[in-house]
């Protein structure tokens, strides 16, 4: 292969990997923005809405088939679920916890991890589940390089609920709400804000883009399985720093340079595939010395 | 120059009765009463510390009273969220104005207006607070938290008019500010308080806040030590050496 082969070729991969990544830390950066939480239990409900989405996908396909269609409507009812498990998740486990010291609710957020990863494996068995579907192997070439039509789908559908996220937060009153909680929350409230259904309101749509990349990926990679969501769950996080914890275009830029990255660090000699973990934290470690604020992350100091 | 203010026998809006809070095991508030008429500005006075700052918070919500109640408009809201208390008319310009950063001019009104649904209403909300202060318009598109403090504070005050308020409580609207921007400011409020709205202003400058206002309190160490109407205040010289001293 050319070198030009090469870096089209890491250049799709990157945009898929990407994609999911800006998904999940799209949550993370969100929750992070209304209470502060880095809620690690966030890659598990990606694993959760995976395991979801394949269960619909079994239950809808005799209907509309396993093919892109019915993927969609799996995904659709797997984000649904998950942002109302996300939502009983807030009200459960964080809502009482809010006036506590940041320590306490960053433990239970592990606690919560723990708890969804073990309800999986019980019912399981700890075995991965095969993802079924009727996807089919064609696709595009292009000169050398040859594209999947579900790598075509895949991103694009990303793209869209990113889009779709960007306008909501931006041009209507209840998003531009969101973003004045996470700024001012004392302020928000003189305003006449519901801070509870805000909160609210941002775990639904953390857990259901999180929710939309399990199932999206369960597809595309054909299996799924209860610790899916935590490595993940950590490259997610690395997206939010590198883009800027709390900067919702940051999360979208972090996933997908990180995304980029890891597809080109496999390229690096000596290095390779294994090492692509490796590479991605030290990716985080080299932005929280250079610029712990990330790239689109705002300098001001937060008050506790 | 008393003869003209009926103000002073308009109906009692706001009310609290033996208010008392504190932030842990620190008592900021011992009991305090105070009274707003309807079309009044009262004015609460007081050095650093003396609690105005709380007992502003207290009424809109943001401190939750720990003995006594607060009433507004006859509704007991000592219980209730801030952010119902917001939807009840009551706004609140908060000390050091918290202008939403990384919003622009627009979306901070925008915000203001959150409890108004009709979006027409909104809109013609939004040119009043324009007209009021057409700096705003001019910089409706750039960050509101990059404004200098004088339009800040504007916009904070603009904001709160988005709410369409029964009462305005403002928290030291001259903090910062130059000497021009505060008499500006002052101006401002006289001419909302002409315009209809109640105002229960808390500043530092007592002498202005006390040529503005119909009635004034003066606190110290979270209990009033001195109440009357601002004409009578201003006359009293322990409270002109006490608070005036400029």
């Amino acid at each position: 292969m050319s070198l030009l082969d090469i870096i089209s070729h890491q250049l799709v991969n990157g945009l898929v990997l990407g994609s999911f990544y800006a998904l999940v830390a799209l949550g993370y950066t969100m929750i992070f923005g209304v209470i502060k939480l880095l809620n690690f239990a966030h890659g598990d409900l990606y694993m959760v809405g995976g395991f979801l989405g394949f269960l619909s996908l079994s239950a809808v396909s005799s209907v509309v088939g396993a093919d892109w269609p019915g993927i969609f409507v799996a995904m659709f009812l797997s984000m649904i679920a998950v942002g109302f498990i996300g939502v009983v998740i807030e009200r459960v486990a964080y809502h009482p916890m809010l006036a506590a010291p940041r320590l306490s609710i960053l433990i239970t957020a592990l606690a919560v991890s723990l708890v969804l990863q073990n309800t999986v494996l019980a019912l399981t068995g700890g075995q991965y589940t095969a993802f079924q579907t009727d996807l089919g192997f064609g696709g595009l070439n292009l000169g050398s390089l040859f594209i999947s039509y579900n790598q075509m789908v895949l991103v694009a559908t990303a793209g869209v609920l990113m889009i779709a996220l960007h306008l909501f937060v931006n041009r209507t009153q209840f998003g531009r709400a969101m973003r004045a909680v996470s700024i001012d929350m004392d302020m928000s409230q003189l305003l006449g804000i519901n801070v509870s259904a805000v909160i609210a309101v941002t775990f639904f749509i953390g857990s259901a883009l999180a929710a939309a990349a399990g199932t999206m990926a369960g597809a595309y990679y054909g299996s799924i399985w209860y610790f899916m969501g935590f490595l993940i769950g950590l490259k997610a996080f690395t997206a939010a720093v590198i883009g800027g914890i709390g900067s919702i275009p940051g999360a979208m830029l972090g996933g997908l340079i990180l995304g980029l990255l890891e597809a080109f660090g496999t390229q690096i000699p000596f290095i390779g595939s294994e090492w692509k973990d490796v590479f991605s934290f030290a990716v985080l470690i080299l932005v929280l010395v250079l610029k712990p604020t990330g790239l689109l992350g705002k300098s001001e100091q937060e008050r506790m | 120059m008393t003869s003209d203010q009926p103000e002073r026998n308009a109906e009692v809006v706001l009310r609290l009765s033996g208010v008392e809070a504190g932030y842990g095991r620190i008592r900021a508030l011992n009991g305090i009463d105070i009274e707003v008429r309807r079309g009044q500005i009262v004015t609460l006075l007081g050095a650093n510390g003396a609690g105005k700052t709380t007992t502003l918070k207290t009424i809109s919500g943001l401190v939750r009273p720990t003995a006594g109640s607060v009433t507004f408009e006859g509704r007991d809201i000592t219980q209730l969220r801030a952010s119902d208390i917001a939807r009840l008319g009551l706004a609140h310009v908060p000390e050091g104005r918290h202008i939403l950063r990384g919003l622009t001019v627009r979306e901070n009104l925008e915000l203001g207006g959150f409890t108004v649904h009709d979006a027409a209403l909104r809109r013609e909300r939004m040119q009043e607070v324009y007209r009021l202060f057409p700096i705003l318009d001019r910089r409706k598109n750039q960050d509101g938290s990059l404004l200098s403090g004088g339009e800040q504070q504007m916009l904070a005050m603009g904001r709160a008019l988005m709410q369409g308020p029964k009462v305005l409580l403002l928290d030291e609207p001259s903090m910062g500010l130059a000497p021009k921007l505060v008499l500006d400011t002052m101006r401002i409020i006289k001419r909302l308080n002409q315009e209809g709205a109640t105002i229960l202003l808390v500043e530092q400058n007592a002498r202005l806040a006390l040529r503005l206002a119909h009635y004034g309190y003066v606190l110290e160490g979270g209990t009033i030590r001195m109440q009357g109407p601002a004409e009578r205040l201003r006359a009293d010289t322990s409270i002109v050496q006490a608070y005036l001293g400029d």
